[in-house]
């Protein structure tokens, strides 16, 4: 087991992404953040902590499941999370968050489940960590905590107990 | 997450995690239904044919709205108007109609236990209950469960009263198996006539022939239909005569001291076993039951759907 992120650097990235995410934004009323389900949500929980303390402005901000938008539906049934998108997306800029980045079949689902609920004007992603190199489809993220180049046949995940990201 | 069964036959033969299963995966899919866009992708690659050899309007309305907001292709058949009335058997029709390449089969049937012989002859297909006989009705058990829980928040000790057609009711049977596996205590009322002999030792449920003595216990009220069509012999007087001694009226729920929940399975006998202005009366989530049946019933097929039979 290896530790990619220990507690400290990952408040750091957390810090840094949620100001990235604010710079280039001047009209947060027109942006949407979207914590994916169910592992993506501590991590877009955490970045909008930070951009809590960051600005007055009101945030939009929820959370989407994609199980019933998954292309391996026949293979293996996963359970559904709540999606508490209260607000139409249309003409909205929306920012996907999730915490790790591997064949993008999640971010494909997650692009199908955005169009439900309107059509949004730009869509961004987000992510803790990106597997390079593992990816299955043409999916890159648009800010990024750390990349790393793993083996296929490891995982990685992030605790969120003790704060740390590790690959095992 | 899958099921334990491959067919939904009845609530008799699912467990508690089963049922829990398909609760909280319909209250994703009730969300799914206040979205702008009220589809989801997941079945897209399933037909399912509606079966319905017995009238009905919501069950069948329900089960067709579930799967086309689920992109299932869909066939709907229904007896009168087919070749069963030409005498073609049920198997034959069925056979023929899987040869068509059928994933999922959802089937009521005046005869009870007709989807349980159907489900022994087709292994590969997941069969679905949606009534047979006076057997079982298992959506309707588990719309009834769910409207409970998101108006009260959980089964657990809850006090549930099914009133009336005890005997001939398949949502009662389901509703009873339903209730007693998730901690719901559960008393019928009725005519004793309609309530047959020894339920109270077979289901471990309480029997009070006196309405508004069980009013009074109850947190829940399901109001069941008179089944005029399955009363093949007189076992009470007249509709009068039920609904002044077992119709829940106004009167009645005024008389007893707390605001008890009303269901009703539908379609109602307005002014037979309950009363227009009970059935439309703030207490009732008659309207709720029927909204929710299209969420549960996604829920059901699409943890049917994903078994690994169906890698085609």
């Amino acid at each position: 087991m290896q530790t990619l992120l220990n507690a400290s650097q990952l408040q750091l990235i957390t810090k840094r992404l949620a100001s990235q995410l604010l710079e280039n934004e001047y009209d947060l009323s027109q942006v949407v953040f979207v914590g994916l389900q169910p592992r993506g949500i501590k991590f877009s929980d955490a970045i909008m902590d930070v951009i809590g303390t960051l600005t007055d402005k009101k945030i939009h901000y929820g959370l989407l499941d994609i199980t019933f938008y998954r292309d391996d539906i026949r293979k293996e049934l996963h359970e559904p999370k709540a999606t508490t998108l209260q607000l139409s997306l249309e003409g909205k800029k929306v920012i996907l968050i999730d915490d790790v980045l591997y064949t993008g079949r999640s971010i494909r689902a997650a692009l199908d489940a955005l169009q439900d609920f309107g059509r949004p004007q730009k869509v961004e992603l987000c992510v803790l960590v990106n597997r390079r190199f593992n990816r299955e489809l043409p999916i890159q993220p648009d800010f990024c905590g750390i990349t790393i180049d793993s083996p296929t046949e490891q995982k990685v995940r992030v605790d969120w107990e003790k704060h740390e990201v590790i690959m095992y | 997450m899958q099921l334990s069964t491959k067919h939904l036959l009845g609530i008799k033969n699912l467990t508690v995690s089963d049922i829990s299963s398909i609760l909280t995966t319909a209250q994703q899919f009730k969300e799914v239904l206040q979205r702008p866009i009220k589809k989801v992708p997941s079945l897209r690659d399933i037909t399912i044919v509606n079966l319905f050899y017995e009238n009905s309007t919501r069950t069948r309305i329900s089960f067709e709205l579930a799967e086309k907001r689920l992109s299932a292709d869909t066939i709907n058949f229904s007896a009168s108007g087919s070749s069963v009335s030409k005498g073609e058997t049920l198997l034959d029709t069925v056979n023929n109609i899987l040869s068509m390449k059928v994933d999922m089969v959802v089937m009521r049937h005046s005869a009870s236990g007709a989807p349980h012989f159907l489900a022994k002859h087709l292994p590969n297909t997941a069969v679905i209950n949606a009534g047979d006989g006076i057997n079982e009705h298992p959506t309707q058990a588990l719309l009834d469960a769910f409207s409970i829980i998101e108006k009260t928040g959980s089964l657990q000790g809850k006090k549930v009263l099914l009133i009336g057609d005890i005997m001939h009711s398949r949502v009662a049977l389901s509703n009873i198996y339903l209730l007693k596996k998730m901690g719901a205590e559960v008393m019928l009322s009725g005519p004793p006539t309609l309530i047959p002999k020894h339920t109270k030792e077979a289901f471990g449920v309480q029997v009070e022939y006196n309405l508004k003595k069980a009013l009074q216990w109850c947190d829940v009220a399901n109001v069941l239909r008179i089944q005029l069509e399955r009363q093949n012999q007189v076992l009470f007087s007249s509709l009068r005569e039920y609904n002044m001694t077992y119709g829940v009226t106004k009167k009645l729920l005024s008389e007893i001291d707390k605001d008890i929940i009303i269901m009703h399975p539908g379609p109602i006998n307005r002014g037979v076993e309950i009363d227009s202005d009970v059935a439309d009366s703030n207490q009732s989530i008659i309207l709720k039951q029927v909204e929710n049946g299209v969420a549960v019933r996604m829920a059901v097929l699409y943890l049917l759907s994903g078994r690994n039979e169906f890698n085609h």
